[in-house]
């Protein structure tokens, strides 16, 4: 302990404490500046591909070759329908399965965490427990088993079936929800009971308005689940017309051995659309789960 | 690590005390069938007469459109036990899923013509059975229900009262009951597309299911633990070097991944918290920005960078096989997995920490820094375990995540490269549990019973983490102290 101590003066006697700092500034400035231009290279070379029009989109071997050419061309060929792609089709395909999943999803996790959450009865716990044990499987255990099930109904390839997976497995991921029905006072509640209200008024027109804030959160978080997921749909869709976005740009440069060379910039334009739409997405979403959902959770 | 221990002899005490202390579930179940047959056996004649026509005895009472939808109920499950569920539930308890895989035209004495009859399908067998088997559950819940409802009619009788009217009980459904509205539609979600198919799967686990017994065509029977013995023996059909394997990397994987993520992040959070510092915001959007592109966009992009001919070689005119390397049990992939697996995730890590940093009390360091503590010294004794202490439970739950991690070693590599000298069973050098799972689902060569296997031990593993978790935490034992 004497040595270091001894040994620190000795440093200050030579830098000099203000000295020291700025060195110290300077070097985190350097790494800070270093890792940054790493976290965004990738991006970069996503957008730069993108928008990088070279007379035959083969593969990238070179990063500025000589007859360079930057512009929108990848995303008119991204448009143009072709047999193995089919980008709006595919965009269509995805809203549709996001909209309907995110309605009834946002509904089933609203109600699942009123119910825990308002409600006292005597199978609470017991649900309770057991849900979290069914959150615990991996999810690609019973995944081939859905698809044999959905296979016996005849609902492979169909956008309905992923909607309805998609919302069945919603009510296990009830917690955050709960947890925000949990920290809203109770006393509008109780006083609304008191002047005869039923329950289903209460949930309905005290406490859904007051969970505003998680209403946007799960909106938007199941909103955004199907543009991501590509694991299931993988699993039951084989049918082009049928994909989702996430599939479709995953077959485009998996598809073959040729696929890549010949899909790759027009995968990144689209790859890039995708990106700029969820961001813009996380960036509305930032705002109400960084003030408010965590601001309740912790109150 | 003691309290990592006494969890688990808390749970295995509580495990115990479930199935024979005192007050176990045998002899709770017990006490209350006991009870029930006895108020049934002194109850009043309609109650006796539901017991075996669901419905009668509520119409009896006046409650005429309750005693007709149970009476139903009653009826639909009846037909769909006699045409349908009944044949399979008898064939799941017959000891043999099929008995004949073939398809053939068989003599029909009584029309006199050849019929072509189809052959057993263990497959289809087990699913129907099982779903069967969940029908006579929901069948059984929905029996003792109406059981239940004429025993409350023969109290609110004997006191002289009158029996609820279907519109009085409609009303309960919207005000003390409106639970059951609430969860009904969830729950049933999950039964379908959840509990179902676990259940299914976990049944195959005990089955010989896998490309040489693929119905239709051939069957697939019971075969106990059969598959568990092969996941622990060496030669023959065990893989258990095989799967130790898997499981090491598996471990070690979630390990580096989540101490990777979580000390760097830290550490970059710190530095761009540092006093005097400029630019944070600017700092901060570098990072986050990698958050805002979807994570698979991410890693099939990473996946064409780090290929063999991919730009990453060309720019540093190296031929190194990123994400196919051999050697060395697959180290370069591996170590490539987890550098990819920061540059994802640091940038989640320094949001949450950026926000816990901050509330750490300045006095502390200023303390600290008054009795000589260098840079190093504070962040080992403060920072370090207040946010240890903090994200505790927030770490286990990342672990587990990553044990189930499966896009980034699925997009990357695959689970690749393809090592036939050390992994038999479908497995490649890379792979988790979980992505060696899928493969063996979905490739070419299915084996549907050791997949089921893998899945049970993930569980097992995930749940035990997730118990210590549980223990832990507070959140659970207090969640009515929020209020």
């Amino acid at each position: 302990m004497d040595k270091k101590i001894s040994d620190r003066s000795w440093k200050e006697k030579l830098f000099g404490q203000k000295s020291r700092t700025a060195v110290a500034n300077g070097f985190i400035y350097v790494v800070l500046a270093v890792l940054g231009v790493l976290w965004i290279l990738p991006i970069v070379y996503l957008l730069y591909t993108a928008f990088r029009v070279t007379p035959d989109t083969g593969i990238i071997n070179s990063l500025f070759p000589k007859d360079l050419q930057l512009g929108f061309g990848n995303f008119v060929e991204l448009f143009r329908q072709t047999e193995n792609r089919k980008y709006l089709l595919w965009f269509g395909n995805t809203l549709l399965v996001a909209t309907c999943s995110c309605a009834i999803t946002t509904l089933f996790i609203l109600m699942v965490s009123y119910a825990f959450s308002r409600m006292r009865f005597k199978m609470r716990r017991p649900l309770m427990n057991v849900m979290l044990i069914l959150g615990m499987f991996p999810g690609f255990m019973s995944m081939i088993a859905v698809y044999f099930i959905l296979k016996a109904v005849g609902l492979l390839n169909s956008l309905f079936a992923l909607i309805l997976v998609y919302s069945a497995g919603a009510a296990l991921s009830y917690y955050i929800c709960k947890g925000f029905f949990d920290t809203l006072p109770r006393s509008l509640e109780e006083a609304a009971i008191l002047d005869g209200a039923s329950q289903i008024v209460v949930f309905f027109k005290v406490t859904l308005p007051l969970a505003k804030p998680i209403i946007v959160y799960t909106i938007l978080t199941s909103f955004i689940a199907p543009w991501c997921d590509f694991i299931f749909v993988n699993t039951i869709i084989n049918d082009v017309n049928k994909y989702t976005l996430a599939l479709g740009l995953y077959r485009m440069i998996n598809a073959g051995p040729a696929s890549f060379d010949e899909n790759f910039t027009v995968f990144c334009a689209g790859a890039t659309i995708v990106g700029a739409l969820i961001s813009a997405l996380f960036i509305a979403m930032q705002k109400y789960y960084v003030e408010d959902v965590t601001g309740g959770a912790v109150k | 690590m003691n309290k990592v221990k006494s969890a688990f002899c808390r749970f295995g005490n509580s495990v115990k005390e479930f199935f024979a202390g005192e007050d176990s579930i045998f002899r709770r179940i017990g006490r209350k069938v006991k009870r029930a047959v006895l108020a049934v056996w002194h109850g009043s004649l309609a109650t006796k007469l539901s017991c075996l026509v669901m419905g009668l005895g509520q119409a009896m009472r006046g409650q005429i459109v309750k005693g007709i939808l149970y009476f139903l109920v009653e009826v639909a499950f009846v037909l769909f036990l006699v045409f349908f569920g009944g044949n399979y539930i008898g064939q799941i308890f017959s000891g043999h899923l099929g008995l004949n895989a073939d398809s053939e035209e068989v003599w029909n004495p009584v029309t006199g013509v050849y019929e072509f009859v189809k052959g057993d399908n263990s497959f289809l067998i087990l699913l129907y059975g099982v779903v069967s088997l969940i029908m006579l559950a929901l069948f059984i819940g929905i029996w003792v229900l109406n059981v239940r409802g004429n025993l409350e009619n023969d109290g609110i009788i004997k006191e002289g009262g009158k029996v609820a009217t279907f519109k009085q009980d409609c009303s309960k459904f919207l005000n003390k009951k409106f639970y059951i509205p609430l969860l009904v539609l969830p729950l049933l979600g999950l039964l379908i597309f959840t509990v179902m198919p676990l259940i299914f799967m976990i049944l195959i686990a005990f089955t010989n299911y896998d490309y040489q017994h693929t119905p239709p065509g051939k069957l697939f029977d019971w075969v106990g633990f059969a598959n568990f013995g092969n996941l622990l023996s060496i030669g023959g059909s065990g893989f258990f070097l095989v799967f130790l394997r898997v499981l090491a990397w598996t471990l070690i994987w979630a390990f580096f991944a989540t101490f990777t993520n979580y000390f760097f992040g830290m550490i970059i959070a710190l530095m761009i918290n540092k006093k005097g510092i400029k630019l944070k915001k600017l700092w901060r959007t570098m990072f986050v920005i990698a958050i805002a592109v979807p994570q698979f966009v991410t890693l099939m992009l990473m996946n064409k960078i780090l290929d063999d001919q991919g730009i990453l070689n060309v720019i540093l005119g190296t031929n190194i096989h990123w994400l196919t390397d051999m050697n060395n049990a697959a180290i370069i992939p591996r170590i490539t997995i987890i550098v990819v697996n920061m540059w994802i995730g640091i940038p989640y890590t320094l949001l949450m920490c950026s926000g816990i940093l901050m509330n750490i009390p300045a006095e502390l360091y200023e303390a600290a820094r008054l009795d000589g503590a260098n840079p190093w010294q504070l962040f080992r004794s403060i920072t370090l375990p207040y946010m240890l202490q903090v994200t505790g439970p927030y770490l286990i739950t990342q672990f587990v995540g990553n044990i189930n991690n499966f896009n980034v070693i699925w997009l990357l590599t695959k689970g690749g490269p393809i090592d036939l000298g050390n992994y038999t069973n479908n497995a490649q050098a890379t792979d988790l549990l979980v992505t060696w799972l899928y493969r063996l689902t979905t490739g070419d060569n299915p084996q549907y019973n050791i997949a089921s296997v893998i899945g049970i031990i993930v569980f097992i593993i995930c749940a035990a983490l997730s118990l210590i978790t549980y223990n832990r935490s507070n959140a659970v034992k207090n969640e009515e102290d929020f209020q």
